[in-house]
Parts: structure tokens; sequence; C-alpha cells
């Protein structure tokens, strides 16, 4: 029972159009059987202030992070979740959130590592629906609870972890935090608490592209020729390349995993979620500081 | 008048006494009463210090009178309620107390209201950022 896809001029360029909807899409398909939209959002507090009619909620944090391990929930956790959201494995699901859909994206991402087929994002994401003057709602709404089975999260294809960065060396990789993380500048001033990393910089040989350069003004993603620009053109990635993202924690870098996978079409790209906060920690890992890239050791 | 550490423990007892998806609505509901800045800071964004450790941009700034009671203000977006709600939790607790009470209060408090279970301890780092803040403008302020 998939739900058609949304046939916007816009997305027809990008490699995957079908995971894009519009906002004219969506205000058109609420309340479709097989259709549950899901707000994610960095603040875990933002749906309660208001939501697009229908949707639930999903918080990256006390939904898709295991509260002990440093990893995501469980094979059998994830479908209790989806479970209580009305999700079932054929559902038509649409992701969307604050900061242009920063976190949305990271919920998709996590859904993908579960195998979940079709999981939309709404372009522009909240912002760009409160914008247009669409209507949100504090009334939660009526779920019913579907059966949504226990699947085998699969890492191998999206996720990197620390030691595949170490084989890694020689491929690209985007650092896509902003240039004072990259250059591992701070801001330390005596009394004031610092980040979660011992160390600051970059991984060597990883281009600096923020990830909101993906996006316009409107929040919504730039066209696939302003982003082959970026990528392409001034981080020069080439087709082909196997790629790895990081940020901090692995949210903004699943913004650009999404775009890089789904917009333009790399199949060999990996979110690596252990980021900043983990590599920064590190005992003995390369690290670069300044604006430069700097050389890729090479792979033992 | 009770004390700052009293303000405290009441805050901690309201937030303890209920289930994890009121504390939210608890928290929303701070959120939604923050105070207006007063003009003279709205008109001076410069004056007030931005809480780095906090994602959403907020800012705060500490008066001390010259009866060594304290005064907070804070402007955050609508669109960071979580952050809001700290903010204005932190203004309920210490706004009126005075500079001694306010040093002396538990560093730590934010970890004991009940939230971290609710909006995640990641997310308490950053009321804790902004109760650091404050105490460290009360001393300059002071001095």
């Amino acid at each position: 029972m998939t739900i058609e896809f949304d046939s916007n001029p816009k997305f027809a360029d990008y490699a995957h159009p079908e995971v894009l909807v519009s906002t004219e899409w969506l205000a058109a398909n609420l309340g479709r059987e097989g259709l549950v939209v899901v707000e994610s959002d960095e603040d875990v507090l933002l749906y309660e202030t208001g939501h697009i009619a229908t949707s639930v909620k999903i918080d990256w944090h006390t939904d898709l992070n295991d509260p002990v391990t440093r990893d995501y929930v469980s094979d059998e956790a994830f479908a209790q979740l989806l479970s209580s959201k009305g999700i079932s494995r054929d559902t038509t699901v649409v992701l969307y959130g604050d900061k242009s859909n920063w976190w949305s994206s990271y919920a998709l991402w996590v859904f993908k590592l579960f195998g979940h087929e079709d999981v939309r994002l709404l372009d522009g994401g909240r912002d760009k629906w409160i914008a247009e003057g669409r209507e949100l709602t504090k009334e939660e709404p009526t779920i019913t609870l579907a059966d949504y089975p226990v699947v085998k999260r699969n890492d191998s294809q999206y996720r990197a972890f620390r030691d595949d960065i170490l084989k890694h060396f020689g491929n690209p990789m985007i650092d896509v935090r902003s240039t004072e993380e990259y250059t591992g500048e701070r801001t330390h001033m005596p009394a004031y608490p610092d980040e979660g990393a011992l160390r600051g910089g970059h991984i060597p040989s990883a281009k600096s592209v923020p990830w909101s350069r993906a996006v316009g003004e409107d929040h919504a993603f730039k066209s696939r020729a302003e982003l082959e620009a970026i990528y392409l053109g001034e981080a020069g990635l080439k087709p082909g390349d196997n790629v790895i993202a990081y940020c901090r924690i692995g949210e903004r870098s699943s913004h650009t995993w999404f775009a890089l996978n789904f917009l333009l079409g790399f199949t060999n790209v990996r979110n690596y979620d252990g980021s900043w906060t983990e590599w920064g920690s590190l005992v003995g890992v390369p690290i670069v500081k300044g604006i430069e890239p700097g050389v890729a050791p090479a792979v033992a | 008048m009770s004390t700052a550490n009293n303000s405290i423990e009441e805050l901690i007892e309201d937030f303890n006494a209920i289930g994890i998806k009121d504390r939210l609505s608890l928290l929303l509901e701070f959120s939604e009463k923050l105070p207006e800045l007063p003009e003279r800071y709205a008109d001076h964004p410069d004056l007030l210090e931005r809480v780095e450790e906090c994602q959403s941009p907020v800012f705060l700034f500490v008066e001390v009178d010259a009866s060594d009671k304290v005064h907070l203000f804070f402007t955050a977006p609508a669109e960071a309620p979580t952050t809001r709600g700290f903010a204005s939790i932190l203004q309920e607790a210490l706004d009126g107390h005075s500079a001694d009470e306010v040093l002396g209060v538990d560093d730590d408090f934010p970890s004991r209201i009940g939230l971290a279970e609710a909006v995640s301890p990641l997310r308490m780092r950053g009321m804790r950022a902004m109760l650091g803040r404050i105490k460290r403008q009360v001393r300059e302020k002071r001095a």
C-alpha cells in the first residue's frame, strides 16, 4: 500500500526523488491511511508547543539512543517504539523537524539502519511549513498501535566506526561542523565549562563543508546543480567515491549523508556517528589543526 | 521569605512528584512564563552573555542590587522551549535572593530535578552551564 511519490519537478533532478515530499504534498496527503508523519527535533519540547496535525513525536535522544551503552536502541526496542507510534514495516513515514531537518535526518538515518523501506523527509522541515503559514496543532493524535517486526539492525551499509576511519585514509571524508570546530579554535575562558572532547581539530584529510550549506534560506535542499557545485566542485568528490561524513555526534552529518546518498546518488556513503566526541578523545589517533585538511596517514 | 535553597528543594519536590510525561508539561509551562527582557536589555543585546553550551541561542544577564539581591534576565527564542524552561526554573529559584544564597546553591541541583530521564542527561548540561555562568557573573558584579 505504498503511497504515490511527490512528482514535484524540483525533486526529479535528484538521484532518488522518492525520498522527499514538499509541504504542498504533505498538506494534501495528511490523514491518508498507511501514512505516519513523525516530528523529530533538537528541542525535546518543541512538538508539544504545536505540530503538524496527525504527527507523532520521536525524540533522537530519549527514543533512539540506548540509555546505557553509547549506541542506538536494540532491535527489540526499535520495534516496540515504532509499534507504539502506529508504524508498521510497510508504513510510509514522513519525517520533519526543526533546524532545516537536522535532527529528523538523523532519525531517518536510524530508520535506514533498521532497513525501513519507505521513509521520506519533508523538504524544508518545520521551518518551511511554518513560514508558509500552514497550521500547527497541540492536539495529540489517537494512535492505533501497530505491530512492527523485530528487525536486525544492519550497520554495515551506512554507518562507520572508528576502526573504519583508520582503514579509510586515502578516501574522501567530509567534516560538516562549523569552521571554528574544524580548525580546533576554542573560546576557552576561565569558569566556562568545556565541550565534550579532549582535543580540537579535525581528522587528517577531511574537507570542511558545514552541513547547512546543503540548504537554502527556506531550509529546503538546494538544487542538484547547486549541491554538485559544492560537493563535487569545491570538495572534490567524484562519482563512485567511498565517502565518510562526521560531525560531533553524527547528527549534522546525517543531513550531509542524506544529501550525498539520496540527492547526489553516491552509493557508498557512511556516517561516522562516534564523530568528534569520540575521535577528539581517542588516545593516539592523528589530528590536524587549522584550516588545511592535512595529509592522510598511510593505512596500517 | 524562603531561601534560594528552599525554593530549589520545592521545585525538586514538584518535579519528582509527577510522572515523566507530566514533567515535560511542567517544563513547558515554565518556558511559557519566562519573563520578557526589560527594555534596557532588549535594546542592548551586547550587554547579554551567550551561553555557548546550549545549542539554542540563550543569553543571560545578572544584576546585583544595592541590597545585595540578585536579579536575573534571560532571552531565548520561542523555538527553544526546553532552554526557555531551564532559564525560567533558574529565574524562579534564584531571582530576588541574596548573592550569598545564590552562590551557595548546589551546582548540581539541575541533576536532581528529575528532568534528566525526560529530556536526557546530555541536555541537562545546558542548565548546569547557565547556573555556572550566573554564579560567575554574581561574583564579578559584587567585586
